[in-house]
């Protein structure tokens, strides 16, 4: 019997073991991390060190009492003649057991307290950042610079669904990371605009919820330059999976540079809005805008999802008067998930994603929007 | 006897009116037990859906949208049509039995708490087909994402919840009138099983909460159809109210899950070891303190959201507290084991299971109630582990033992005890598989509901899966260990069924009658 069950335990365990060698012939890359990361700020660092103090306490904890447990177990079974004692009372053991744990925990107290102050200390940053949460990307906003961006997932469907193998950073790459330099104090200011995400970078330590009309902020400092990746950690609908956060720590200088960078682009952007786009152009544009933004909802084929998500291929909007279209993205539909886009894509995008919309799918309007008559349709209001 | 009830042999018309129309607390008793095993494996196939789509990264058998119904339908059938309804079951059959009562206090009102609760299951089950699918928004439904972004199902959803509560509230006030009013002379409080003592303080929770509860909903109902802007905050409203709400009802709620459950354990370690519960009184003080506790802690599942750090203080220390009690009744668990006359029958080797799981969840709760590492853990697969430990290893393995350790008694019939015994370590490795990788994958920052996931996840998601289909095989397993035992289990007539069990219950003939303690037995 105990040989029978010995062999079934050792054919378990070898499953056990060599599942996993299964799992990377299909995946390239596995980490086999167990542990919570160090990461590279004073915030990760102390969120570190009390986790490991709570480890080592419970399992000094546990040894005792389960090994006291396991004692019990082998030494007073019936089968080896114990006969049962019949006390149930104790007061000095029960009074013993309620004040030592109390202490532990009144111990536990001091460091955990410390720790909490560190993560609340977010006073007096150098830089501060706006995170908005958005079904389902981010916005990074550069405070008092002009910077402003959209950072969304940057994986193709068909790596999702199968379609073609998988990349090494699968579900965590980004159309355009969030840029920080290093040795600066950074405060985030993290907000949300539909629903309730949350923003999360566990090498920072920093997890901080996006919540509609309310601001929470958290804050990083780190000397070590390299990329970070976290994730959206609040369900935020169906693609709460898919909106990962990349952060690239660069050296000042380079960090320097590149801000530089993002100013020149969003001077030149000013400069394009004036100009005939042709229709061409537009339905390029368009279509790259419609997939990235729109797809998740209203589908590929623009025939959305009964119920939930209205079909744009032969909507009344979508084959009504430019302007009313227009304005749906502008203005969002209150109380359902259209949102505004007004602060997510930019003039160009939005009288492109249009023109994609009135012409594809057999709509066929035929006429073309341009970023003009965006721009007027915001100055109108 | 006036009339028995009635059996097939009576016709099934007779069969039907019988269990539609019964008052009988046994009667009630199998029928709350059945239906929370039929929802058990409800909620169960959405696990094993949602544990076969993240067996690889990538989608592959369903949806996002579709996974997102699959999380929130099994946490709600997990809790509110499989937990929840398998303790008031095994309430009812055995509160009276234990204080030597003939009936509950309301039984006309017993009969109406359970039959209104598959009507409720049908209706949230229903939304699945609906237009628009069914709630996506996670069992704890935080709006917006369930008011102004929710599916059109919402509604029913909603109408799903009143009428659970209205279950609740109904069986709870039928459990504390039968405990006050129905005791047999000479039980006093202080004599009463520790099953009882947990039931009436669990019931007092529900009966405090459940209106809580129902009055979220409503004030989402009011935002989603009157144009009320409770949790909108274009309208003036906060999101964060509603997980205040929530969580005011939802952290007693994790409690009403696992007293019940360390009332069942508390009966049974005694009878294995032979020996009596070691500090009975401070087992129902430490039971009080508890549910007391569990009022004032409810932030603690909300980190994250930007409180003030006096709040985040205030919750943490509160949570911490919650150690003490909850370690005095391992303690005793223990210590009553200590010194007795053990055996190692499934009833017993499922509580000890439970001693030493839960315990294990007790400490990776304790690290979940430090703030500042919470801000790593929440919302991660580590709380989908720890969860996991106190609700599964702990209210499902309780109940489970409380069903092998019953069983007998209620249809005088004893179950194979090989075969209980391997469908406990069936259910024993396979949980442990299934559960204990989530820590790790948690803490290498895979975040909870997600419906894909990056390759460095990839191993521990597939060691994972396997063992949630080893975990589901082994709650067949348990069906079938049932239904052979009710059918070809070997006839008990002892009326101690156990040697070293002790209480009235025992003292009733085995299988229990349709009617017991017509005239109440004197306890001494
Ligand atoms: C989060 C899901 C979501 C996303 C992303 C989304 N929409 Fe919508 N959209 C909706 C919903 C829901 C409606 C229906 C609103 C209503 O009830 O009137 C809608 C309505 C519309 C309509 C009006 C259709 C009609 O016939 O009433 C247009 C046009 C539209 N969306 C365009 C877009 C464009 C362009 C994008 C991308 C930039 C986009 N949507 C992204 C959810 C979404
Ligand atoms: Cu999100």
């Amino acid at each position: 019997m105990l040989k029978r069950a010995k062999a079934l335990f050792l054919s378990l365990l070898s499953l056990v073991v060599s599942l996993p060698a299964l799992g990377s012939a299909v995946v390239e890359t596995s980490t086999r991390q167990l542990n919570m990361p160090q990461g590279v700020t004073e915030v990760s660092q102390a969120a570190y060190d009390i986790h490991m103090i709570m480890v080592w306490v419970c399992t000094v904890i546990g040894v005792g009492v389960f090994g006291f447990m396991f004692y019990v177990m082998y030494a007073h079974r019936k089968s080896r003649g114990a006969v049962a004692e019949n006390f149930h009372e104790n007061l000095v053991v029960e009074l013993l057991w309620t004040i030592v744990p109390t202490i532990i925990l009144i111990v536990m107290a001091f460091p955990a307290t410390t720790a909490l102050l560190k993560v609340y200390d977010t006073d007096n940053p150098d830089i501060e950042i706006k995170v908005t949460g958005y079904q389902w990307k981010w916005q990074y906003e550069y405070l008092g610079e002009g910077v402003k961006f959209m950072s969304e997932l940057n994986t193709s469907l068909d790596e999702v669904y199968g379609r073609e193998p998988k990349g090494e950073h699968y579900l965590r790459e980004v159309t355009e990371p969030l840029v920080l330099p290093v040795g600066k104090k950074i405060r985030f200011l993290v907000t949300g605009n539909d629903v309730i995400h949350s923003w999360w970078v566990p090498d920072f330590g920093v997890k901080r919820d996006a919540v509609p009309g309310l601001f929470t902020s958290g804050w990083a400092k780190t000397d070590e330059p390299g990329i970070y990746v976290g994730e959206c950690t609040e369900l935020c609908g169906l693609g709460h999976a898919f909106m990962p956060v990349v952060v690239e720590v660069k050296e000042e200088a380079e960090y320097n540079e590149w801000l530089a960078g993002k100013k020149a682009e969003a001077a030149e952007y000013a400069s394009t809005i004036g100009k005939q786009w042709s229709a061409e152009e537009l339905m390029v544009r368009g279509e790259e805008v419609y997939e990235r933004s729109c797809a998740a909802c209203h589908q590929s084929n623009g025939e959305g999802i009964p119920g939930v998500f209205p079909a744009l291929k032969d909507s009344p909007i979508a084959l009504g008067p430019m302007v009313g279209h227009i304005a749906v993205l502008i203005d969002g539909v209150a109380g359902t998930s259209m949102q505004s886009f007004a602060d997510q894509l930019s003039e160009v995008d939005i009288a492109a994603v249009v023109h994609y919309e009135r012409n594809a799918w057999d709509n066929n309007v035929g006429d073309v929007t341009q970023p003009l008559d965006v721009l007027n349709y915001k100055q109108s209001k | 006897m006036a009339h028995g009830p009635a059996t097939l042999a009576d016709g099934w018309k007779a069969y039907i009116s019988r269990w539609v129309f019964t008052t009988n607390h046994k009667d009630i008793g199998t029928l709350y037990l059945w239906f929370s095993f039929a929802m058990f494996i409800l909620g169960g196939a959405f696990a094993m859906i949602i544990r076969a789509e993240l067996f690889q990264p990538g989608m592959q058998l369903i949806k996002p949208e579709f996974f997102n119904q699959m999380t929130t339908m099994h946490g709600l059938v997990m809790v509110f049509g499989a937990i929840m309804p398998a303790f008031v079951g095994l309430a009812n059959w055995m509160i009276p039995l234990m204080i030597g009562a003939p009936d509950m206090a309301l039984p006309r009102m017993n009969n109406l708490s359970f039959w209104i609760l598959p009507f409720a299951f049908a209706i949230l089950t229903s939304t699945l087909f609906m237009e628009g699918g069914g709630p996506n928004f996670g069992w704890t439904f935080y709006a917006p994402l369930s008011t102004t972004y929710a599916p059109e199902s919402v509604n029913f959803f909603i109408f799903a919840i009143h009428i659970m509560g209205a279950s609740s509230i109904m069986g709870s006030i039928n459990i504390i009138a039968t405990v006050m009013n129905m005791r047999a002379p000479g039980m006093t409080y202080m004599k009463m099983p520790l099953f009882v003592w947990t039931w009436v303080i669990t019931a007092f929770l529900l009966v405090a909460v459940m209106p809580v509860l129902a009055g979220a909903v409503t004030m989402m109902l009011m935002d989603i159809n009157f144009g009320t802007s409770f949790f909108n905050a274009a309208g003036g409203g906060d999101p964060v109210l509603f997980q205040h709400v929530f969580w005011f009802f939802g952290h007693p709620e994790v409690y009403i899950i696992i007293l019940p459950a360390f009332g069942v354990v508390s009966q049974i370690i005694p009878t294995f070891s032979r020996k009596p519960l070691f500090g009975y009184s401070s087992m129902v003080y430490a039971t009080a303190a508890i549910a007391f506790l569990s009022f004032v802690v409810w932030a603690h599942h909300m980190f994250t959201v930007g409180m003030p750090i006096a709040g985040e203080l205030y919750f943490m220390y509160a949570t911490m507290l919650i150690a003490v009690p909850t370690g005095v009744k391992v303690f005793n668990w223990i210590t009553t084991m200590y010194k007795g006359s053990l055996t190692f029958e499934t009833p017993m080797l499922f509580s000890i299971a439970f001693v030493i799981l839960f315990t294990f969840g007790g400490f990776t709760g304790l690290m979940l109630s430090i703030a500042a590492a919470d801000m790593q853990y929440h919302d991660t697969y580590f709380v989908v582990a720890h969860f996991h430990y106190v609700m599964v290893a702990g209210a499902v393995f309780s109940g489970t033992a409380a069903i092998y350790y019953w069983l007998p008694k209620w249809c005088g019939k004893m179950y194979n005890e090989t075969m209980g015994q391997v469908q406990f370590w069936v259910a024993f490795i396979g949980f442990n598989i299934a559960f204990m990788p989530q820590h790790f994958l948690g803490l290498a920052g895979m975040p909870r509901r997600y419906a894909d996931y990056g390759l460095q996840f990839a191993d521990w998601n597939m060691v994972s899966s396997v063992g949630a289909f080893i975990y589901g095989g082994a709650q067949i397993m348990l069906l079938i260990n049932v239904i052979l035992t009710i059918r070809n289990g070997k006839p008990v007539a002892d009326e101690k069924v156990w040697e070293g069990a002790e209480g009235l219950e025992w003292t009733v003939a085995t299988p229990a009658p349709y009617h017991t303690f017509e005239k109440p037995p004197e306890v001494k």
